[in-house]
């Protein structure tokens, strides 16, 4: 407690360094994901490819992708621009399943009845089809979102500043105030941002409440 | 650490940091370092196992203590680097030698690898179908024998989804424990980020990456050879059928990091 009173500002700026690094590609990764579940669904041949493809990117370990990365982009080893990068990857890789499954989850007679309202094409799929897959997308969004928060302190190791730096500080000087509180802050971002994510799930689908908690 | 401008000159140099049959025999050489890496992941996963399963079929055969399952589940938060520091500076001053490094990195590993099998093994008992749990009763099984004969095999498809996603997190996790002195092919890594030698940490990353990518390979395969053919089919949760019930069982699967097939949640 001592260590948080009077490093509380140095811990407000990483934090909010950690945001950027875990929010940012979990936006990108979600606009980026957003076609290709719905390619997933509408060419269904295509959906064990995606699948599999974005499975396979998520088992790079992160610190592995981290230093890989350079040589893909060509940047330098301490450019953010990595970490960007790579957590996309990871978001899109959660995700891409998250949105089709979502989409698929939408039952073929509320698509119908849509069509035969007048619903097409791009109309249909943000009218309707996106608004109900919300609850889908949103749980995938979850996990994305907690586990970014997670990845993202290892950046430490190849040098980009986020909360994970109180960790490998804390632990190089065996600062037990320090390795905590960067455990604790991290903890708390990703507390904070599952709530974000259920607060906004829940404004966007208001017909669940009314309809009494079905799920 | 350079790596400004010709990605194809770092790239060159990454190869012939690899072809170099230099590192890869001797202490601390490519191969010692990959069968060191194989040896903490295993004892790692077969601890974990040891822990998980039985406790997972428990659960799942007798419903009690489900709490247990969604708190595992939200240890998910905890940074695995912070996790690493915390226990090598807590257990790490009172061992020797080798030890030092070696008790924590695995009281971690183990830590992460529990949650995912255990969340898989309860929630594949879990929804085995109750008409076959009703049908083993009926022609007269005990509980034992249900366990075995029916809710083991029936559950493998979800087991084997996370002991793939718990497999992929140990590795992951064990690169990552060369930062508190632990051997394996984290250290060409780690090594190589501080002391500037970026081919050296590309190839260990790159080494990383294929080992990975190989085990996913290679436990999908294995839970084909597993699970019984006659499950196979049934268990595609949004293959075809697009009926209202569907919603809520493919927003539960999306919750649980470990549907079939895998979401599956590997990297740290």
């Amino acid at each position: 407690m001592d260590w948080l009173a009077d490093n509380w500002r140095t811990v407000l700026d990483l934090s909010l360094s950690h945001l950027y690094l875990a929010g940012v590609p979990l936006v990108v990764g979600l606009v980026l994901s957003l076609p290709l579940g719905w390619a997933a669904k509408r060419w269904r041949g295509s959906y064990p490819a995606v699948v599999t493809t974005t499975g396979l990117l998520y088992t790079i370990p992160s610190l592995a992708l981290f230093v890989i990365m350079p040589l893909v982009l060509g940047t330098k080893i301490l450019d953010p621009v990595n970490v960007v990068v790579a957590m996309t990857i990871y978001t899109v890789a959660l995700l891409a399943r998250t949105v089709a499954d979502g989409l698929l989850s939408v039952p073929d007679h509320v698509e119908q009845a849509a069509t035969a309202m007048g619903y097409r094409g791009l109309r249909r799929l943000f009218g309707v089809e996106l608004p109900l897959a919300v609850p889908v997308i949103a749980a995938g969004l979850r996990v994305a979102a907690v586990s970014n928060v997670s990845i993202v302190s290892i950046a430490s190791v190849v040098g980009v500043s986020q909360l994970g730096n109180l960790l490998v500080d804390g632990y190089r000087r065996i600062i037990w105030g320090e390795l905590l509180t960067g455990i604790v802050a991290t903890m708390v971002l990703a507390l904070l941002l599952d709530l974000v994510i259920q607060t906004l799930a829940r404004t966007l689908t208001p017909w669940r409440r009314a309809a009494g908690a079905r799920s | 650490m350079a790596s400004s401008g010709g990605s194809a000159l770092v790239i060159g140099s990454l190869f012939s940091w690899l072809l170099d049959p230099a590192h890869w025999s001797g202490p601390d050489g490519i191969l010692t370092r990959l069968l060191e890496h194989l040896w903490y992941s295993v004892l790692a996963m077969v601890i974990a196992l040891a822990i998980a399963l039985p406790l997972g079929l428990w659960i799942g055969h007798t419903g009690r203590m489900r709490w247990l399952v969604t708190a595992t589940n939200a240890a998910r938060a905890v940074p695995t680097l912070g996790l690493l520091f915390a226990f090598a500076l807590w257990l790490g001053p009172a061992l020797r030698g080798n030890l030092a490094f070696l008790l924590p990195s695995t009281v971690v590993l183990v830590l992460l690898a529990v949650p995912p099998l255990l969340a898989g093994t309860y929630a594949g008992v879990e929804a085995v179908d109750p008409a076959a749990r009703d049908a083993a009763r009926g022609v007269g099984m005990t509980g034992w024998q249900v366990l075995r004969q029916v809710e083991l095999p029936c559950a493998l498809p979800l087991v084997m989804s996370g002991v793939r996603t718990a497999s992929l997190q140990v590795v992951a996790t064990a690169t990552i424990a060369a930062l508190i002195g632990l051997g394996g092919l984290g250290r060409l890594l780690v090594d190589g980020i501080a002391f500037g030698d970026y081919p050296q940490a590309a190839a260990g990353a790159l080494l990383v990456a294929v080992l990975a990518v190989l085990l996913e390979g290679l436990l999908a395969l294995l839970q084909r050879r597993l699970v019984s053919p006659g499950l196979a089919r049934t268990r595609r949760p949004v293959g075809g059928s697009r009926n209202d019930d569907d919603a809520a069982a493919v927003e539960a699967n999306a919750r649980l990091p470990v549907g079939q097939g895998g979401i599956p949640g590997g990297s740290s």
